[in-house]
């Protein structure tokens, strides 16, 4: 495998057209976060845009970059990668999901000369970004249905990915060996680096992506990996070279055991970290200046921060898809005692089909206090009770958490689909 | 009845797309809540079908997926004479597809169906432009004449396929009912599902995909009824009740009695 050599490229001064674009890029985002219309990424890079259409790849030349990209973790591995390279200089990044071109834009066009690029962007968007920034690095992380009514779509991403991969030559692929739809895609990368970031949620990938023909699946580990195999055209897992072990431990390629202390709750996080410290080795950062930088990350775009919701303190947690909820029913089982809150949508920007909701294992919350909200509450109410869970629905999620019981902490887990998740940062100030 | 009744769930690694299983919840729960036992039995791909069930559940599946199902369920043989020797089968979306004489696959073929129900389902039946993908909120008033003149309140769920779907000559059976909201079958007279007896049992068959049990207890129950359960009355609150409210507002349309 070859490693792209570390540190930046030397720096190449943009063009006259698009430095006055960034400018009045930038000058938009001011005026937008003025107007209290949000961080202004968006508009910004939309104005650079319509100045100089070609201004992303001249912007992202002399920078060492990164691209996030996969279903679930994007934001929160992208800010864990900021965070290692960050021990080595200046890094530019996007945030808050302004994953398509103009977020990257804006990301790059405030870059310092030599600063690094870690940047999130959407699956579906991933080629177009990457065929202008030609990154050092894409990290591929997984591909479940994020909307029921779009739930093929998963194939086709992997399908662009994999072509992608056959373009960009120089492009290294840090990809999730356990995610066989992930896995298909990054092969068609000339190198990548394989991580064991375990796959929860299988119901997207049980046929093979390259033959059609049913996958085999052994037994997962104590991390949610297992191995995965199709005996008709040869299709297999590939031998990780980092790996989860658990929820605090990675296992790295020599053999031996990074401790982690996240901040971050969960396997689930464990995961994006051991993506990130494979980026990081990528761009020369080893694994041992890299995982203390991770332990800061606290919150990231409101996920998981413990905020006051109606006097009440609540932790935010998002799950807008059925894997990303198997991952957070996991993550719960590390605070037993709380009450559950769930705000449940379906929303176009949800997906308006809610079926999935039988698909995740709703009986891990037996014994515990569930209440529900949301405008979807009695699908998850009728739900729940057949998983042996009596919740009461409440009429808005404030209500709710003012009707939990106070747990061991006094904290109340919230849990949130995608444009419920909004509404609560909304409501509570984050956004 | 004593033994418990055995239901079960086909392939649900190919006929599970819309979170299918939950029909077999909801059914287990239906009964369990009265006290009566109920055995779900998941039948993996690979597997032929067992006999002894009571009830057969086939989902909604992506299109290879549905080909590999169709062609393992008919090889076997065994779901036709488990629902010819008097068992219920409950098709639903692919599932419908599937139990049909034929449908035509993504690789623009015509597969062979297992042939349980008199149905042909095809991209379109006339030669004007290829139609949208039925996807969306479906409620469908049941004929009572399918169901032995049973009145059942409007069916609710949702809906997500490209194909259309018709009975072919001298058809058995008839539509489950007549969509209000939603495409169902596709055909001008907006049939939704079709229902057929094979043998000794029953076909049921609908589009709307997914645990659309979970929003029609009362299509729940007459199933189990049909499987041979005796069901007294249910002592504990239903929950779908509330989830019905809920849908018909969404809906437009009217409340139900209480």
């Amino acid at each position: 495998m070859s490693h792209p050599p570390a540190g930046a490229a030397p720096a190449t001064r943009p063009s006259l057209r698009t430095r006055v674009a960034v400018r009045s890029g930038q000058a938009a985002s001011l005026a937008s976060r003025l107007l209290g219309r949000g961080a202004g990424q968006v508009v910004g890079g939309k104005v650079v845009l319509r100045l100089a259409p070609q201004s992303l790849g001249e912007l992202a030349r002399g920078h060492w970059s990164v691209l996030v990209s996969g279903t679930n973790g994007k934001t929160t591995t992208t800010r864990l990668v900021t965070a290692a390279l960050s021990t080595r200089g200046s890094v530019a990044t996007n945030s808050g999901g302004a994953n398509m071109v103009p977020g990257v834009v804006t990301a790059l066009g405030s870059a310092p000369a030599g600063a690094s690029a870690a940047l999130e962007v959407d699956e579906l968007h991933l080629p177009a970004v990457a065929r202008q920034v030609q990154p050092a690095a894409v990290a591929l992380l997984n591909l479940s249905r994020d909307q029921l009514d779009r739930a093929s779509e998963t194939r086709r991403i992997a399908a662009l990915w994999r072509t992608l991969g056959e373009e960009l030559t120089a492009t290294t692929a840090v990809a999730n060996a356990d995610d066989p739809l992930v896995a298909w895609a990054a092969m068609g990368f000339r190198d990548v680096v394989w991580v064991g970031a375990g796959q929860v949620w299988t119901s997207d990938a049980m046929v093979c992506p390259s033959c059609a023909s049913l996958l085999h699946r052994g037994t997962p580990d104590a991390a949610g990996s297992a191995d995965w195999w199709c005996d008709q055209c040869g299709l297999r897992r590939p031998e990780a070279s980092v790996r989860v072990r658990d929820a605090h431990t990675l296992t790295l390629e020599d053999g031996s055991d990074l401790p982690l202390q996240l901040k971050l709750p969960g396997r689930c996080n464990a995961a994006n970290a051991a993506v990130a410290i494979a980026i990081a080795g990528l761009a020369g950062v080893d694994a041992a200046t890299a995982a203390p930088a991770l332990t800061e990350v606290e919150a990231v775009a409101g996920r998981y921060a413990v905020t006051d919701l109606g006097g009440r303190r609540a932790r935010l947690l998002l799950a807008k898809n059925p894997a990303g909820w198997v991952e957070m029913l996991e993550l719960l089982d590390e605070t037993p005692g709380r009450a559950v809150v769930i705000d449940f949508n379906a929303r176009e920007a949800d997906g308006k089909d809610p079926s999935w909701i039988w698909d995740v294992p709703a009986e891990r919350l037996a014994g515990r206090t569930v209440l529900v909200s949301g405008d979807r509450a009695e699908d998850v109410v009728v739900r729940l009770a057949h998983a042996g869970v009596d919740a009461p629905r409440h009429a808005t999620v404030k209500a709710a958490v003012a009707a939990a019981p106070g747990g061991p902490d006094d904290v109340v887990d919230v849990l949130a689909t995608y444009t419920a998740f909004r509404d609560l940062l909304l409501e509570t100030g984050l956004l | 009845m004593t033994d418990a009744l055995r239901i079960a769930l086909v392939y649900p690694e190919l006929l599970g797309t819309y979170g299918d299983g939950g029909n077999a919840e909801v059914l287990a729960g239906r009964l369990r809540w009265r006290g009566l036992p109920a055995e779900v039995v998941r039948v993996p791909v690979g597997s032929p079908v067992p006999a002894g069930c009571d009830l057969y559940l086939l989902g909604g599946g992506e299109d290879e997926p549905q080909v590999l199902a169709a062609q393992q369920i008919r090889d076997a043989g065994t779901l036709r004479q488990a629902v010819e020797g008097g068992a219920v089968c409950l098709a639903i979306c692919a599932g419908l597809q599937i139990v049909g004489e034929s449908f035509r696959g993504a690789d623009g073929k015509v597969h062979d169906g297992v042939g349980l129900l008199p149905l042909e389902t095809r991209r379109q039946f006339d030669d004007g432009p290829v139609p949208p993908r039925a996807v969306g909120d479906v409620a469908v008033e049941i004929d009572p004449e399918a169901v032995d003149g049973v009145r059942l309140p409007v069916m609710l769920g949702y809906e997500n396929h490209g194909g259309r779907t018709r009975p072919v000559d001298g058809a058995v059976g008839r539509p489950l009912g007549h969509v209000r909201v939603g495409i169902g079958n596709g055909t001008p007279d907006k049939a939704e599902g079709w229902v057929a007896p094979a043998g000794r049992g029953r076909v049921l068959s609908t589009y709307l995909h997914g645990p659309v049990l979970a929003q029609n207890p009362a299509l729940a129950d007459l199933l189990l009824t049909w499987a041979g359960a005796d069901l007294p009355a249910l002592e504990r609150d239903d929950p779908a009740i509330g989830l019905r409210r809920a849908r018909l507002r969404a809906l437009g349309l009217p409340a139900e009695a209480a």
